[in-house]
């Protein structure tokens, strides 16, 4: 098939007054050396073959519908309001470009205005972008921003945040002669001791995640009398549903809050429905990446939406511009938008507190069952804990997969040294009676 | 105007219902210290279900999309999004996935992934790829560090990257953050680049040269296999900028030209829609001598059974969470087995002759700088209608007005008052025909008329916006 509404008899005349007589002149200024007959692929199929073709590939997968998934470690399964596909799925949305002509993009713009808007409050910090790629490349872009503006080329951060947001980073930052320190955990959080004979005034930022990947809740105050001291950034990486009812990075202090917003309304789409949010106090509003929506009017006075402070920005600043960011993630920004609208400030907190009654029960069941107890002494958590166990980790993977359910993130894969150590989540997704089940399996 | 949300907001409205709570009322506060808990209540909207599905519906009629109008965007690729492989995104095997769950429980996914790496690599001429990229831009910036990695493993210090003035602008600041110096190349009046010039600044501390092929002007380089080969007798590579690939399907194959590197827009080529600015995705494919510094995991196929592979350690690591925008590439998949080999070809065929046609058409009206042929996209100049007092912003905000959205403007910056032309394949000779003769009487207007231009536009929603104020007294939030 195609999507070509073009006849044969039009295409003729279209030639025709181009001044050629067939559309291979056209690609004439192609070396003829490098032309090529034919693609080596496939011939095409018709629709209603494709949706037979895919349907038969999606079937060979095991979807969340299918399993009881207790697996979080970064990409969460969470309720998603039914208005919230709705309202992404509509074409006039998802078929619209970067809204350069603002005048025609008031939907998008206001949208993103009111996601900025939505972000800010929720994290309690003065500004927030459009959204970027991923929770990792805004933590990359995060670490970034610390080192432009101090000068500075000392990054601390804490091996507690999500490995796969550090190997990002260290990705990011290879062009540079920037050194990275990684402070270690004790008990499941960040090392204070340690961190301490670290932060001296050559460190651009610390970057901290809380609720870290092992899921506890970090005492960031300590941190930020720390990097007060030393003239450093506090970077604070976190989930954001969890500030429906944990302090928050405006509260404590930090410089920068980033994260995945997967978690507000996004599938786990195989860890691709993901965009980073990224927000900052105002004096850094100017070192910002990507993109930003302001508020303005127009001739006769009235509020609408543009992109601003552009002169940040690639096409205008080419190699001097605070990022190469360009395409950020503008969709899935609209599910999280979509979504804390109608959570609102109450139901936000009853989630959260959701999320937080189900792990700990959860985490009080299990630690009673036979070969299994807490890693660290007095976790603090949200929704993820770590239980450690005399079990082989791979049968108890084998039998609850055989029970469709997928259980608990195995650390040995990012922590040799907790080989024997898992990583439950659970969510408000579960059921008491879910839970239940999961505890009995585990306990056979 | 809609409101904003904030504006309707009504103490005690929720919009959803909470899932039951059957744990009992514990007070969070003997589970959490107080010390962790927040103290301050956001500014969240609170709003009725049925009041917030007005709200955002009434936004999305605020926006232009490719659903609602012809979006002739320059160097964008706004061509037609085919709903089937929305639908085919969204099936509960494909959506519902966890990106840790265990590999032989995701093995159509892998497939999908793996099948797609495959085909891109014939499209393109590549030897592998990698799907991990986010956008265009982190491709780049990919594809920048695989030179870096490339030359590290040779023991050859390059720190130099040439970039033709008529590049994106995410093409100087991709290869910054890579850590590159950027050597600027002027290109000549028409686009090109001259090879000479080419030869002034090459030197051996040079590791690629980073080119758009058709360039931002709609114009083939005709010197490419002499650039090719300059830049490999330097010991330099070439990276392709693959924005322009709409152009070149089934015709021509960048890795047959001599390209190293590549990276793809996939909403631009592969019909991906692209969401009010996102999210995209921007594979890179590389040629044998790059491989071994793709991104990890890699997808490994071994007897029908597909797997991550980690163990790569000249890797340059990862450069997003997990394996990329699945739903993208997804997409992108299913465009390509719809149209199979014949059907690619046709679409690089038909947006070449759609660009011509319309060139034939409104290069009598206004001058086309780079030439009276291109292949997908061509650029006019409004220059002549500074004589008016109407500048090509005017001409942008007027086809508003009559229900187009604008096409691309002063870019490339090497041509004065530009604009910038691409009306892809899919839309129709009638759509052309109208939308040449819409732009032929605004041109008429602004010698008539002016003020229609300056005071465009007024049929949309709101009327011109003071983006200069915008950005002297930002307003970011509520």
């Amino acid at each position: 098939m195609n999507y070509i509404p073009v006849t044969d008899k039009e295409k003729q005349e279209m030639l025709a007054k181009i001044g050629v007589k067939t559309s291979d002149e056209l690609f004439s200024s192609i070396p003829k050396s490098a032309r090529i007959k034919d693609l080596n692929i496939s011939a095409g199929i018709s629709e209603q073959a494709l949706i037979r073709l895919l349907e038969d590939k999606s079937k060979k997968n095991s979807s969340l519908k299918d399993f009881l998934n207790f697996r979080g470690a970064g990409i969460y399964e969470h309720f998603i309001p039914t208005l919230v596909e709705e309202i992404t799925s509509r074409s006039e949305f998802s078929t619209a470009y970067t809204p350069y002509q603002p005048e025609a993009s008031q939907g998008t713009l206001q949208s993103i205005f009111e996601y900025q808007s939505m972000i800010a409050e929720i994290t309690g910090m003065d500004v927030a972008n459009a959204s970027m790629y991923d929770g990792a490349s805004a933590t990359a872009e995060a670490a970034m921003l610390s080192l432009r503006s101090s000068g500075r080329r000392k990054l601390i951060i804490s091996g507690l945040l999500h490995p796969e947001y550090q190997q990002v980073l260290r990705t990011y930052l290879q062009g540079t002669d920037v050194d990275i320190e990684v402070i270690q955990q004790v008990d499941g959080i960040t090392s204070l001791s340690k961190l301490k004979n670290f932060v001296n005034n050559e460190c651009a930022s610390v970057i901290i995640q809380s609720p870290n990947f092992f899921g506890s809740i970090e005492d960031l105050d300590e941190i930020r009398k720390l990097t007060t001291e030393h003239g450093a950034l506090l970077i604070q990486v976190l989930n954001p549903l969890s500030l429906g009812i944990l302090k928050t990075p405006g509260e404590i202090g930090c410089d920068i809050a980033v994260g995945e917003g997967q978690v507000l309304g996004s599938a786990t789409g195989f860890g691709g429905f993901t965009f980073g949010f990224f927000a900052a106090k105002k004096a850094l509003a100017w070192k910002i990446p990507g993109r930003i929506v302001g508020q303005t009017i127009d001739t006769k006075n009235r509020r609408g939406f543009v992109l601003t402070l552009q002169a940040r920005e690639q096409h205008i600043k080419r190699e001097k511009a605070t990022s190469n960011i360009c395409t950020n993630a503008a969709l899935n920004a609209l599910s999280g938008c979509v979504y804390l609208s109608g959570w609102g400030p109450h139901g936000l907190k009853e989630l959260a507190g959701l999320n937080i009654r189900k792990s700990h029960y959860a985490y009080d069941k299990i630690s009673k069952v036979k070969g299994f107890e807490p890693a660290f002494k007095n976790q603090l958590f949200f929704n993820e804990f770590v239980l450690r166990t005399k079990k082989n980790i791979d049968e108890i993977e084998k039998n609850l997969l055989s029970e469709n359910i997928i259980g608990p993130f195995a650390l040995k894969g990012f922590y040799p040294e907790l080989s024997d150590c898992l990583l439950f989540c659970v969510t408000e997704t579960k059921t008491k009676e879910d839970i239940d089940k999961l505890v009995a399996i585990l306990g056979k | 105007m809609e409101k904003i949300l904030i504006e309707l907001s009504q103490e005690g409205q929720i919009g959803y219902s909470v899932p039951e709570n059957d744990m009992g009322e514990t007070d969070i506060s003997k589970i959490l210290p107080q010390k962790y808990m927040r103290a301050t209540i956001p500014k969240l909207p609170q709003v009725s279900e049925p009041d917030l599905r007005r709200h955002f519906t009434k936004l999305s009629q605020l926006n232009y999309s490719l659903t609602t109008n012809f979006y002739p965007l320059g160097s964008c690729t706004m061509k037609y999004n085919p709903p089937v492989n929305e639908k085919i995104a969204n099936l509960p095997g494909l959506r519902y996935l966890h990106p840790y769950q265990p590999e032989n429980t995701v093995q159509g996914m892998l497939e999908i992934l793996y099948e797609l790496q495959d085909v891109f690599c014939q499209i393109t001429g590549m030897d592998n790829m990698t799907l991990q990229p986010s956008a265009g831009a982190q491709g780049e910036f990919t594809g920048l560090l695989l030179i870096r990695a490339y030359f590290k493993s040779k023991n050859e210090r390059r720190n130099k990257i040439i970039v033709p003035d008529s590049a994106h602008g995410t093409n100087p600041a991709s290869a910054k953050i890579a850590g590159f110096e950027i050597l600027p190349l002027h290109s000549e009046p028409d686009g090109h680049i001259d090879p000479a010039k080419l030869k002034e600044i090459l030197t051996d501390d040079v590791a690629a040269l980073m080119l758009t092929a058709p360039n931002t002007l709609g114009v083939f380089e005709k010197d490419i296999l002499i650039l090719t080969d300059m830049m490999h007798k330097n010991g330099s590579l070439l990276y392709y900028d693959g924005a322009n690939l709409n152009a070149l399907m089934g015709h021509a194959r960048p890795g047959d030209l001599g390209f190293d590197i590549i990276h793809i827009n996939l909403h631009k080529t592969f019909s991906t829609p692209h969401g009010g600015g996102g999210p995209g995705a921007g594979p890179v494919g590389v040629k044998k001598a790059l491989e071994p510094f793709l991104p990890k995991p890699v997808i490994n196929k071994n007897k029908n059974v597909y797997s991550f592979i980690y163990d790569r350690p000249k890797s340059i690591g990862k450069v997003r969470s997990f394996y990329g925008n699945i739903p993208v590439l997804i997409k992108a998949y299913c465009y390509i087995k719809a149209l199979g080999r014949e059907g690619l070809k046709k679409v690089s065929e038909q947006a070449v002759i759609n660009a011509n046609y319309l060139l034939a058409i409104l290069k009598e009206k206004l001058p086309a700088p780079a030439g009276d042929r291109c292949m997908h996209e061509f650029i006019l100049s409004g220059k002549p209608l500074n004589k008016c007092g109407v500048k090509t912003l005017d001409v942008a905000k007027r086809l508003l007005d009559y229900g187009y959205y604008a096409p691309t403007i002063y870019f490339p910056l090497i041509i004065e008052e530009a604009i910038m032309i691409e009306p892809t394949e899919t839309e129709s000779k009638s759509t052309l025909d109208e939308f040449a003769r819409v732009l032929i009487n605004i041109l008429e207007e602004a010698q008539n008329t002016p003020d229609l231009l300056k005071n465009a536009p007024q049929n949309t929603p709101v009327s011109r916006l003071n983006e200069v104020e915008a950005a002297r007294k930002p307003i970011l939030r509520w």
